[in-house]
């Protein structure tokens, strides 16, 4: 055990400041901020106790399932995995999620963590725990009131990558990772990515505008997305072809599964149970507000969180408009972003021959605008979330519904949605 | 014979990520509404330049994307300021609006030399200018856009403001002023992108070129209604 393990008065402190918080139906970073206070070295003590180290993921789109993913994944080869599960990806978040787990004395009962961080929250992390492996998803266009540049965003993770002491899991298909990762020398860099049948589906934002796709790489991947079907997906580990029944629905979800693949092939490295292994990938079910299925009134209504226009592209080519009635709620708070050029990034085409059934949130008029101009039939327009929801349901009774959603506008569905059906704590 | 209306679009490879690709969008389908066909074209580095354009218009990029198509520009420079003189309708957003002034010094030092059609110069400097922003022009009423630069602009001589800024920041964190505009070209930093939720700069630029194309412009009624509403939501937004 390296490390001393953390004060066991203080670690029954942040328990009661965390039941308390609970109790009050507080956030999950309030405690975390507490055991920053009293004890900053409590993360890591607590994580240098963990035979098998530390997983880094981070990436603007699909951290939160895919780190789901990867510790179910992990968990299928027998390993016991620590993760902040809340989703809640800042610092505190870890913090507070260890909370949960460790002992009085301090001692954390798990052979691996597996951490979603947010991209800048990260750095700070990597700065007291080095990461063992890290996997690095994407870098894309959002939140560039925050970050100010995409190229920003992708020293974020570069300080990540040389952090990390083992290997570095990194999208291929990524221009920029892998521009950031090429001069890692002292750990491993391994690669996940598409059968180049799959680029065009994956448009990076640089090619967005480009009438070539410029990609199309020399570096051999570890783990690759060979071919999507109706049912699932065909995955190429080793040479070998897999086919997977997957329960994941979204073409960036399911690509996801390649990264959490070969990540479980590096931490394992020749001991890997591919029986078990796909048998636990086709039971992953999506987190929250990543394609969620809830059932209102008797019919399915799936939440699409929409975070940036790839993101947004790829919802809207994942989940066919045919028989559902959609709605979108757009907000600008900051965990959203501010700046509304995004949408103007996204191509709505595909909504055109069902049309948009409403449009709510802080910026719906927004969203009416840029439907306004690819000729999208819009049904209501109401910015006001809570009576935008229920005029939704109450228009719709008989029908499968999907809500795109920005990040705190599927906070808010999923909080109002509480009342009415089961929704899954968060 | 319907009439046509060409629209080149300035790097859009390279300088196209924070959404700008709305203001063509716009152009183009606002254009057809008031009768128009559009023919849409693009020039990207050592493309051909095309002849017989109606409007230009160019967005932002990144550092990156300023620093690769910065060889380029010089070559095109010439029939940029042709078109300029002529009359030719341009809106340049936020990285091509600073390259259509002289220069701009990055932040690091280096200097990209700009097509020189807005007499003014960029400097980088270490704060990003970033948030929404409402403006108000003489010509276009309440401009508003969001707004996220490093660069700072000063303007000389002939070429004017497009607004004044009553939120936000604008061109420099000195004289209150933002965007650019010299004969028929308009300069800003404002995405949002700025053409959906300012129409009425929209409509200026296309009855510009038509009317410079064909002699008269004769527009038809557009229901504004959404854009509106969304105007007055974003002004009252938190920087």
């Amino acid at each position: 055990m390296a490390g001393k393990a953390a004060k066991p008065h203080t670690i029954l402190l942040g328990k009661i400041v965390k039941k308390a918080t609970v109790l009050r139906g507080g956030g999950s970073a309030f405690p975390g901020l507490f055991m920053e206070k009293i004890d900053p070295n409590f993360i890591a003590k607590s994580l240098s106790q963990l035979p098998e180290g530390v997983i880094v993921i981070s990436g603007t789109n699909g951290k939160t399932t895919t780190t789901k993913m990867v510790v179910e994944l992990l968990e299928s080869q027998g390993m016991k995995v620590f993760t902040n599960r809340t989703g809640s990806n800042f610092t505190r978040g870890v913090a507070s999620s260890l909370l949960e787990v460790v002992s009085l004395k301090g001692v954390l009962d798990a052979d691996i963590a597996v951490l979603e961080l947010d991209e800048a929250h990260a750095v700070h992390f990597v700065r007291t725990v080095k990461p063992r492996y890290s996997l690095l998803l994407n870098v894309m266009r959002d939140q560039l009131d925050r970050f100010g540049e995409i190229d920003a965003t992708a020293k974020l993770l570069e300080v990540i990558a040389e952090a990390t002491t083992d290997t570095v899991l990194v999208n291929r298909e990524d221009p920029r990772l892998v521009a950031v990762t090429r001069g890692i020398t002292h750990a491993h860099v391994e690669y996940f990515g598409l059968d180049s049948s799959l680029l065009k589906d994956f448009p990076s934002d640089d090619d967005m505008r480009a009438t070539h796709d410029s990609r199309e790489s020399t570096l051999a991947a570890l783990s690759v997305l060979k071919s999507l079907d109706t049912s699932g997906a065909t995955f190429t580990l080793d040479k070998k072809d897999y086919h997977a029944t997957l329960k994941l629905q979204g073409a960036y979800n399911i690509y996801n599964a390649a990264a959490a693949l070969g990540l479980v092939q590096i931490v394992k490295r020749n001991d890997v149970n591919y029986t078990a292994l796909f048998a636990s990938l086709q039971q992953v079910q999506p987190a929250f507000g990543r394609g969620e299925t809830l059932i209102v009134d008797g019919n399915p209504l799936e939440l699409v969180l929409v975070k940036n226009p790839s993101g947004f592209r790829l919802g809207l080519s994942s989940f066919a408009p045919q028989g559902y009635a959609t709605m979108i709620a757009i907000n600008d708070n900051y965990a959203d972003g501010r700046d509304m050029s995004w949408l103007w990034d996204v191509d709505f085409d595909s909504l055109k021959q069902e049309g948009v059934s409403m449009l709510s949130g802080v910026r719906a008029y927004d969203m009416a605008l840029r439907l306004q101009y690819d000729n999208v039939e819009i049904g209501h327009v109401t910015p006001n979330l809570n009576a935008g929801l229920k005029d939704f349901i109450a228009g719709n009774k008989q029908t499968p519904k999907r809500i795109y959603c920005t990040y705190t506008a599927m906070l808010a569905i999923r909080k109002q949605l509480g009342t009415i059906t089961k929704v899954e704590k968060i | 014979m319907k009439k046509t209306l060409r629209i080149l679009q300035l790097y859009p490879k390279d300088m196209n990520i924070y959404g700008d690709w709305g203001n063509t969008i716009v152009l183009k389908q606002r254009a057809i509404w008031h009768g128009y066909e559009i023919e849409l074209l693009e020039y990207n580095q050592g493309d051909e330049f095309p002849g017989d354009i109606d409007i230009i218009v160019g967005g932002g990029g990144q550092d990156t994307g300023q620093m690769k198509i910065k060889d380029d520009l010089p070559k095109i420079t010439n029939q940029l300021k042709k078109l300029a003189d002529s009359g030719t309708p341009m809106l340049v957003i936020c990285g091509l609006y600073q390259l259509f002034g002289h220069f701009f010094t990055t932040y690091t030092g280096d200097t990209i030399q700009g097509v020189g059609i807005l007499d003014m110069e960029t400097h980088g400097k270490s704060e990003r200018l970033i948030g929404n922003v409402v403006s108000k022009s003489n010509e276009f009423g309440d401009i508003v856009g969001y707004e996220n630069h490093s660069g700072q602009t000063f303007l000389k001589g002939e070429t004017k403001p497009l607004g004044t800024i009553e939120k936000g920041v604008g061109n420099n964190q000195e004289d209150s002023s933002e965007g650019a505009r010299i004969h028929n070209v308009l300069g800003s930093y404002l995405h949002g992108s700025l053409l959906p939720k300012n129409p009425q700069i929209a409509d200026w630029l296309i009855e510009t070129a038509a009317t410079k194309k064909y002699g008269e412009f004769t527009p038809h009624v557009i229901d504004d209604r959404f854009s509106d509403e969304a105007r007055v939501r974003a002004s009252a937004r938190p920087r």
